[in-house]
């Protein structure tokens, strides 16, 4: 209480309150978020027993016992594989499609560019359970279905708007006299866009390319639907929740959420910036 | 060798008219400024030149050959940008060598022009630096470098020193100058700085919304404005228009002084002269003082003539005070009319 008691008289106490609110919240959020993970790694990192056990320990034992028993789980390492293919399947298609489609509309002004940005983020509004049933039915017509392809498809389509926004604030933030100084020195655009554009945006593509990746890593309802025999790590593990033992599930949670915070954590500056607050 | 020839150029962004049919021919090695406020259009035609924007109209030749549907890379053009547009991702060195890479020249005549261009430029010590540590002024140097490496026909520049403290501005200004007219390529330099436009230029082409109103030597564009505009837009203090009466065939009457004009049908034309060209005296323009202001080697005096603002720059010995009435008598060789209607010299 004494820090209390030090503080200028002048301050106001509205200002005061307004800042332990402020903290408050903050912490609050906080603890939203990172107990249920702080949680997660002490179980993920204990072993079978102390999963169990109760009183829980405050620190984890560093027992890899329950990760070595999901790692040597049948049909893990499967799902593993599956998850990483459809991912990168994903990052590939997202990359390849968003990243043509944010130049395009930061560089050229054409009828309708208001509307097909609105469009774009739209597509987030529209929810996949509704699409599920059609989708499932298209898939096994088409012989899509239960495959890596099919899957990464769908992820695609949810991963793309942030791919093409992303990459658009990141093309915006590039001055056009940059290109246009390389086309009046003897390059053609793409020339251009491989030798001025492309080294300054890859960075910011990169990290594009991660978010998709991740999406497509957390994504379990399309996968759950759409595959069967070639099921993705969040599919296998949503399948085998109900008749798996507790630290099983401990650790394939860990072995989902650490990936996607490392590599959310890597590229979090550019995530801002599809915001619109400064690329720093 | 390389001529430029701008033939009937029009521009057009949807409904707006951003370049009305613009003809120009720049001489080979000539040193042009487009000249003129911000939206006159200037810009685009540079831009137009350098193949960065398509013309609505027209034909542009450089150096005997019809460049208008070529890209900017085979026009034999080097372009300096306003911010400069160094790359942030290559050293000064690598800047400079951009173009030469392109080219494929081998590395030994890349190394020979980049340093060249870089002692021309003063810039030697900086090759190994990357433009986000490099100053205003030394971006400029750098941009400047990198066109000239090219060894152009033709240099572009877009207004190069606008982003300069004044200062700095002074000396890149003179620097430019020299350096520009040793390359013996042909230059197109836009630029809204009068004062820039005279120094720099052999030929100054005035713009106003969209037209090239004037094209002519700095002093001709100064001593005879081909337009109010020109004559109001270049010099500083502008030009004194005052409303001129008719009293006889070719003989005009302008603030209670007769002078002799050209003939006209016309009733009222303008009598226009510069604020340099006017002695106190005895004989002259009605005037009242309304401010005194004195700069060093001259008095500027702000007076009222003929219910209009008229400024005179006036030897400084001069005693005068607000309030006084004053005779200002016209240098007779230095006085111009303008119609009044097509604003146009008479």
């Amino acid at each position: 209480m004494s820090a209390v008691a030090e503080m200028p008289i002048a301050a106001p106490a509205a200002r005061k309150a307004g800042n332990w609110l402020l903290v408050a919240t903050v912490i609050l959020l906080s603890v939203w978020v990172l107990l249920p993970i702080y949680l997660l790694m002490v179980n993920a990192l204990s072993s079978p027993e102390e999963v169990t056990a109760f009183p829980k320990r405050f620190f984890p034992s560093f027992d890899f016992g329950s990760l070595s028993f999901f790692i040597n789980f049948a049909g893990v390492g499967r799902a593993l594989w599956n998850s990483v293919l459809v991912a990168t399947l994903t990052m590939i298609l997202s990359i390849g499609f968003g990243a043509p489609a944010g130049y395009a509309l930061s560089r050229f002004d054409f009828p309708g560019k208001g509307t097909f940005r609105f469009l774009v983020l739209m597509t987030r509004a529209f929810p996949l359970p509704l699409l599920a049933l059609p989708l499932a039915v298209m898939f096994i017509r088409t012989g899509l279905d239960d495959t890596a392809i099919g899957l990464a498809l769908v992820h695609t389509t949810l991963a793309l708007p942030f791919a093409v926004l992303i990459t658009f604030s990141l093309f915006s933030g590039i001055p056009v006299e940059l290109e246009e100084a390389a086309w009046t020195l003897g390059c053609t655009r793409l020339q251009a866009f491989r030798k001025v554009i492309l080294p300054l945006a890859l960075p910011g593509i990169a990290a594009s390319a991660v978010f998709a990746f991740t999406i497509s890593w957390n994504e379990v309802f399309a996968a759950a639907v759409l595959t069967i025999e070639n099921r993705t790590l969040t599919a296998f593990l949503l399948q085998s929740l109900g008749e798996s033992p507790l630290y099983l599930k401990f650790a394939g949670g860990a072995a989902l959420v650490i990936p996607a915070l490392i590599f959310i954590f890597a590229v979090r500056k550019y995530l801002f910036a599809m915001w619109g607050i400064a690329n720093r | 060798m390389a001529e430029i020839a701008i033939k009937q150029v029009a521009k057009r962004f949807g409904g707006f008219t951003a370049l009305h049919s613009i003809d120009l021919t720049i001489a080979d090695q000539e040193f042009m400024v487009l000249l003129g406020a911000s939206g006159c259009g200037k810009t685009t035609l540079l831009r137009i030149v350098a193949g960065l924007e398509t013309p609505s109209q027209g034909e542009v030749w450089i150096g005997g050959r019809r460049v208008d549907h070529l890209p900017p890379r085979d026009r034999g053009i080097a372009m300096v940008f306003q911010n400069y547009a160094v790359f942030p991702h290559l050293t000064v060195f690598e800047n400079i060598a951009f173009g030469l890479r392109m080219k494929k020249l081998p590395q030994q005549e890349v190394e020979r022009r980049v340093t060249r261009t870089a002692e021309l430029m003063h810039i030697e010590q900086l090759l190994k630096r990357y433009s986000g540590q490099l100053s205003g002024g030394q971006r400029q140097r750098v941009a400047v470098a990198r066109a000239l490496a090219m060894e152009p026909d033709v240099i572009l520049m877009d207004e190069p020193l606008s982003n300069l403290d004044a200062l700095l501005r002074l000396e890149m200004r003179a620097e430019l100058k020299g350096v520009l007219a040793a390359s013996k390529t042909t230059t197109i330099y836009v630029t809204h700085d009068q004062v820039e436009a005279m120094s720099l230029a052999d030929r100054i082409a005035v713009m106003h919304q969209g037209r090239i109103v004037q094209a002519a030597s700095p002093v001709e564009v100064y001593r005879n404005p081909a337009a109010r505009f020109v004559g109001s837009f270049i010099g500083n203090p502008p030009m004194n228009c005052i409303p001129a009466t008719k009293t006889g065939n070719g003989s005009w009457t302008v603030a209670g002084l007769t002078l002799p004009g050209p003939k006209s049908d016309k009733h009222r034309i303008e009598f226009a002269i510069r604020p340099e060209d006017v002695d106190a005296g005895d004989e002259g323009l009605h005037a009242t003082v309304r401010v005194v202001e004195p700069l060093g080697p001259h008095t500027l005096v702000t007076c009222d003539v003929e219910g209009g603002l008229f400024r005179a720059i006036l030897e400084s010995s001069a005693a005068i005070a607000v309030g006084d009435h004053l005779r200002l008598a016209p240098k007779a060789d230095r006085i111009r009319w303008f119609d009044p209607e097509t604003t146009n010299a008479l």
